[in-house]
């Protein structure tokens, strides 16, 4: 491929390059918020229609075999040029599906895993995922009121990061808190993936 | 369905619990998949001409209303996942109609580039772009 504009994209096609950002964790931890407070629009919602089939039997047993069930995404969009538009994707909350975030996944520059220090469980689903599946993400701890402040190597060692990955604070619900969270994933994706060397 | 719906039009029945899944079914006569593309959540999708504002111009207009809705927002590019959300209709609803405008040359997708081919200046480019807003 040939770049020619300074951000690596091609300036003689109008149609800009496009990438995505996931942010995952348990339920209410704060995903549509950060969404939100990032994005320049109001979070836009998207669904999907599944069968059993694309669900997979298993997950689904006991629903009847042609039974369709909709999993629902907020996604925001960031435009930073005319020639790049950054999309965040909150990531469903249900962890059966599978298939949504196999597709989710495929392709993401990397993933924003929000954890609440008051139930940090929830967020070991997403972390086995990207693991798993080497997306590169953080950990963005939620500061919700009435949890106790925890360090952030504490939080590192009861999830059992590599401490490689980063641990951030965040407020969800403050555009700069948002902003940071996103930079560091960013600035860590581009590590995990060998930049700097090119 | 509650006694509530007695008396009414036979629409009363049918809108709230089946319009979403009966409407697009019918969108795409049953189809469940695209005759040719992919179309990534992010695929970003362009109309290859321009009609004139409010006119849909000619050629499109022997398109379903959805179709030409969905090249009228494409003037300016826009990603598979926002014309579900701007049109409100399901995901696989929108492949399969931005499968048969791609294969009647309406419109043409530019699909994401590998995330993890690394350059470094798309990921300066976005740094700097965040940090901007
Ligand atoms: N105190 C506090 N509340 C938050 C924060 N982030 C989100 N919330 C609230 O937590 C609730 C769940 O957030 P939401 O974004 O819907 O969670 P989701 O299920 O992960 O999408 C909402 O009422 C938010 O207003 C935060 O940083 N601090
Ligand atoms: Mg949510």
């Amino acid at each position: 491929m040939v770049y020619a504009n300074s951000d690596g994209t091609d300036p003689a096609d109008p149609v800009p390059t496009a990438v995505k950002i996931l942010v995952a964790g348990g339920f209410g931890v704060g995903k549509t918020t950060l969404v939100t407070s990032v994005s320049e629009s109001a979070p836009l919602r998207t669904e999907e229609v599944l069968s059993s089939e694309s669900v997979g039997v298993d997950d689904l047993s006991g629903v009847e075999a042609k039974e369709t069930t909709t999993v629902a995404m907020d996604f925001g969009r960031i435009t930073i040029s005319d020639s790049l538009v950054l999309y965040l994707f909150g990531t469903p909350g249900q962890d059966r599906f599978r298939f949504m975030w196999d597709e989710l996944a495929l392709g993401a520059l990397g993933a924003v895993v929000l954890a609440d220090t008051r139930r940090l469980a929830d967020s070991w689903p997403s972390i086995d995922y990207f693991e798993s599946d080497g997306t590169p993400f953080i950990v963005a701890v939620n500061c919700f009121e009435g949890a106790r402040r925890y360090e952030l190597d504490e939080v590192q060692l009861a999830l059992d990061l590599d401490p490689e990955v980063p641990v951030v604070l965040c407020d969800a619900r403050q555009r700069q808190s948002g902003k940071d969270v996103l930079i560091a994933l960013v600035q860590h994706a581009h590590r995990v993936r060998g930049g700097g060397l090119n | 369905m509650t006694a509530a719906g007695r008396g009414h039009d036979e629409d009363v029945w049918v809108d709230d619990e089946a319009g979403p899944v009966v409407r697009p079914y019918a969108m795409t006569r049953g189809r469940t998949r695209p005759v040719r593309g992919t179309f990534d959540l992010i695929s970003m999708v362009v109309a290859t001409r321009n009609p004139p504002a409010a006119d849909a111009g000619p050629g499109l207009e022997h398109l379903p209303p959805e179709q030409q809705a969905i090249v009228r927002r494409c003037r300016e590019p826009l990603s598979v996942a926002e014309i579900s959300a701007h049109l409100n209709l399901p995901l696989g609803t929108v492949r399969v109609m931005l499968g048969d405008l791609l294969d009647a040359g309406l419109i043409r997708i530019h699909d994401p580039g590998p995330a993890d081919q690394p350059h470094s200046r798309l990921y300066e480019a976005l740094i700097d772009g965040l940090r901007q807003l």
